[in-house]
């Protein structure tokens, strides 16, 4: 089985424990407005075979430690279960920390077809990285594109399966980091079992240059970074 | 009894039965240390003034331009200059290079231009009586040199293929091992100098004449040495009895060395584990307590932060700035697996926050995998804060060196007191590819006579036409030019370094060796990963040449894309490494200066830029003029899968191949490390 992959990261530090080889899947349903890696949205990449990954990211298992592992993140990947699936199953045969950094948005709690794939990608899956975009759907629609109820039906579903999950919040100014949503953030948290942490990724201007490359116009033209004291807040909020 | 007071509480060995071995004092009285940083002590009062002291000083030297004050009549000698201050009641470790601080000391025994021409650049004028003697009754290195070289060397040499050659200026990278100073005291060391000298007997070859005299001036260096330190009120005869003693005396043995050469690198070897046996002692028996050990190594490290060369502004420019590379090698483990970590190797690290982020001394941890945990977490949170430490593997050199080497300029390793090197600058393997499509024409530098593109090698097959350039043709000429290149090389290093034992010897610091010392011949290569690049593309893409009227191939055209070095791919590393093999095969075929071994480096830090200026459009697609990479590092820009992708790229350059090291420039900001929650 081949996927299709935008680049790698043999040197990841940020996204999950550890030093992980990092996989960036190609394609995304979602346009997120702060979106720092648009280049990853739609067509493109270039087709690997799993046996190809494996035997990229088995160079650095020396870096990996105890902690460390592979990370697959995109785009979303979960566009690509099977391939993720396929992989992970290779990468647990060889012992190594498998992780996902999804949106969940790929999950359709009604379809049993949807299900039975995510519950054995899980299977072979250490630990999820959920973004949880915005708590509030009108807000979410706004900011993504698309509804929060697949991504919250995910989160459910990751907590009562005993997948391991690390909660992510992008922190952007204005559109993300009210108090109110920020607790109602919190209270949804309180309601799985399985979350072992909360990451605050404060928003940043990084990515504008690709959007000037691509020929794209920029949505968050006018919103900067979050100030040290915002980041301080939702940090409170959230991870009280 | 021991003999010397000096070596009262010490456990005795080989060390002090009639020999010169410092490592085994090391081995039978240090204490490791596994502990963490909280013993340490902060600054004193008296080191807060003197650094003012320095602080000053550095601010009015910029202000002047760059030269505070410059000697133009005293030529530096061991005993040339009285003694010197920063503030001498403060000061618990004395010694500067000349009278006054901040003055630089006029050094013109490896070249009279370069001391002339570089005090005209800061506005001094050289005493008319010193040049007339360095002129017409006392040759230099420099004059030797030139009066040696070969037309081909001198072609070679201009058009910068051969590149930092030490021929106008001091060779440096030799380290005296100063910690025999401290233990033995000068007249021990004169002793058994005397004694080799006597056992250096029957017939009198010129090799022999020469070690002879060689041994001759280093008792000399000696004697002399002695004499300095006695001008600044310390008898370093005997064995030093206490800490800062032992920190004084190894401190005068480098001054010594500094005051006799102005060397391209002046390191200073491995002293923390040494030194702290001398401290572990007074503290045992009550003599000092923790902030006075700080202070001795604070005032220690803060002479070594002022050390000074008087240097053109064009050197200063290919170093991008003005080096003295004072390197200090910390830590490593032992072969017996005890770390050679010691609380000294907090302390030194420590000087870091006590007096603030700096350049030099260059301080450098042997890294090892094994080294405790805690001193791994102290260096680490002492780079994030200052970026001022360097890393090398010890797990790497220790194989080879054993355990009591030290690192000269930045990555060359040596065993202290027992090899020193010939410093021999680099071969810009970038431009000897474009020698070898342009048969040895230079694609920059033009005939003066003729006007016509300068021909520095002989003659040799260019490339014709304009196909694309096939590989297996253009690796076939590269491979010659290299033979060329390397021959060349290593015969202007081997008169280079006749030259400089000839005028310029390093008395003193050789004085601080053993008699039979292994040399090592350091040659270099300057642009590895852009030629790695270039026959990347030229085999996994289309390069097209694209001439001048005269013929000469000045720029490539580069259709398709090509795997490039520093990803981790074996097609464009493997590139390198053959590279790298090649070179250095042909080095070691030569006879080299003194039967030295043949080792080579990869590690321009900062002339990968002057050396990008003088190396036309390469067929990587590198622009003419622009840097090449630093040391072994990619090309900028080129490592697009990540660190680790890049570093395992750098790792598969073999080091048996290039034991005078191989560095890699990185840089990372904490962040991108990590999260800190």
């Amino acid at each position: 089985m081949t996927g299709r992959i935008h680049s790698f990261e043999s040197f990841g530090t940020v996204d999950g424990p550890g030093i992980r080889f990092v996989v960036f899947l190609q394609g995304c349903p979602l346009r997120c407005q702060y979106c720092h890696n648009p280049d990853t949205w739609g067509a493109g990449g270039e087709e690997y075979t799993v046996d190809d990954v494996v035997q990229r990211a088995l160079r650095y298992k020396n870096y990996f430690g105890d902690k460390g592992g592979v990370t697959v993140t995109g785009g979303e990947p979960l566009l690509q279960i099977d391939f993720v699936t396929e992989l992970f199953t290779a990468l647990k045969a060889k012992g190594i920390n498998t992780c996902i950094d999804t949106s969940g948005i790929m999950f359709h709690v009604d379809n049993a077809e949807n299900v039975e794939k995510h519950k054995k990608l899980l299977s072979v899956t250490d630990l999820v990285l959920l973004d949880i975009k915005h708590i509030d759907d009108e807000a979410c629609k706004k900011l993504t594109g698309q509804s929060n109820q697949n991504t919250l039906a995910f989160a459910r579903f990751l907590s009562d399966n005993g997948t391991r999950i690390w909660i992510r919040q992008v922190l952007v100014p204005g559109i993300t980091d009210g108090d109110e949503d920020l607790k109602k953030t919190r209270a949804f948290i309180d309601s799985l079992k399985t979350v072992e942490k909360v990451e605050v990724l404060p928003y940043h201007t990084m990515g504008i240059v690709k959007y000037e490359k691509l020929g794209l116009a920029y949505p968050l033209k006018d919103v900067s970074s979050p100030t040290k004291e915002r980041v301080m807040n939702a940090k409170r909020i959230l991870k009280k | 009894m021991m003999q010397y007071k000096g070596w009262e509480g010490f456990i005795p060995g080989k060390w002090c039965n009639d020999e010169v071995d410092v490592r085994d004092f090391i081995q039978h009285n240090y204490t490791p240390y596994e502990g963490d940083a909280t013993f340490l002590a902060p600054a004193t009062e008296a080191t807060k003034k003197l650094w003012d002291i320095v602080c000053d000083l550095t601010k009015k030297e910029r202000e002047a331009g760059g030269v505070l004050d410059a000697d133009t009549k005293i030529v530096s000698t061991l005993t040339s200059h009285g003694a010197g201050y920063l503030d001498k009641d403060l000061e618990k470790i004395v010694g500067l290079q000349t009278d006054v601080p901040f003055k630089r000391a006029l050094q013109p025994f490896g070249g009279i231009r370069m001391s002339e021409g570089a005090l005209e650049m800061y506005g001094y004028q050289i005493d008319p009586e010193v040049k007339e003697i360095f002129t017409k009754y006392r040759k230099t290195h420099n004059e030797g040199v030139f009066d040696a070289y070969t037309p081909e060397m001198r072609a070679a040499r201009s058009a910068h293929i051969l590149t930092g050659l030490p021929d106008a200026y001091g060779r440096g990278r030799i380290i005296g091992d100063y910690r025999r100073v401290a233990l033995y005291g000068i007249d021990y060391l004169v002793q058994k100098k005397e004694e080799d000298k006597l056992a250096m007997n029957g017939d009198m070859t010129p090799e022999k004449v020469r070690n002879r005299e060689e041994l001759a001036d280093q008792i000399k260096a000696l004697k002399g040495l002695k004499a300095m330190a006695a001008s600044y009120g310390c008898d370093i005869s005997k064995p030093a009895e206490t800490a800062q003693e032992a920190i004084q005396a190894l401190y005068f043995g480098y001054l010594g060395a500094v005051k006799d050469q102005n060397g391209a690198a002046m390191s200073i070897g491995r002293n923390t584990t040494f030194l702290d046996i001398y401290i572990e002692r007074d503290l045992a028996k009550g003599l000092i307590t923790e902030t006075q050990a700080q202070e001795f190594i604070d005032h220690f490290v803060m002479k070594l932060r002022i050390v000074k060369f008087m240097r053109t502004k064009e050197y200063n420019e290919l170093f991008s700035g003005d080096p003295t590379w004072v390197t200090e090698a910390i830590g490593g483990m032992g072969v017996d697996g005890r770390t050679l970590v010691t609380k000294t190797s907090f302390r030194i690290l420590h000087t870091l926050d006590n007096l603030g982020p700096a350049p030099e001394p260059n301080l450098t941890v042997l890294w090892s995998k094994r080294l405790p945990l805690a001193f791994k977490r102290f260096c680490a949170d002492i780079s994030i804060r200052t970026s001022s430490i360097q890393y090398e593997s010890d797990d790497l050199m220790r194989p080879e060196m054993g355990d009591d080497y030290a690192i000269a300029c930045c990555v060359s390793c040596m065993r202290v007191g027992k090899d020193m090197q010939f410093f021999g600058a680099r071969a810009n393997l970038a431009k000897c590819l474009l020698y070898a499509i342009n048969g040895g024409k230079d694609e920059l530098m033009k005939d003066k006579k003729t006007g016509k593109p300068m021909q520095v090698s002989p003659e040799f097959l260019p490339i014709y036409g304009d196909e694309a350039l096939d590989f297996n043709e253009v690796c076939a000429k590269f491979d010659n030019m290299m033979t060329w290149l390397a021959d060349l090389y290593v015969n202007t290093l081997n008169l280079i370094h006749y030259m400089h034992d000839k005028y310029s010897y390093e008395a003193l610091e050789m004085s601080l060796h053993d008699t039979n010392v292994r040399r090592f011949f350091a040659t270099g290569i300057a642009g590895l990963s852009c030629t790695a690049d270039s026959l990347s593309a030229i085999k996994y893409a289309k390069v097209y040449p694209i001439r001048n009227e005269d013929g000469i191939v000045v720029d490539f055209r580069i259709e398709g894309d090509y795997p490039k070095y520093g990803n981790n791919d074996d097609r464009a590393d493997e590139l390198a490494v053959w590279v790298l093999k090649t070179f250095m095969k042909k080095v070691k075929s030569h006879y080299t200066y003194r039967d030295s071994v043949p080792t080579t480096s990869i590690l321009t830090i900062t002339s990968n830029v002057v050396y990008g200026k003088k190396t036309g459009n390469t067929p990587d697609g590198r622009r003419a003029g622009t840097p090449l990479a630093p040391g072994a590092n990619p090309m900028h820009g080129r490592d697009s899968n990540g660190a680790l992708a890049s570093l395992e790229s750098v790792a598969k350059l073999p080091y048996e191949y290039s034991r005078d090291g191989i560095s890699n420039t990185f840089s990372i900001t904490p962040n991108s490390l990590g999260k800190e929650d």
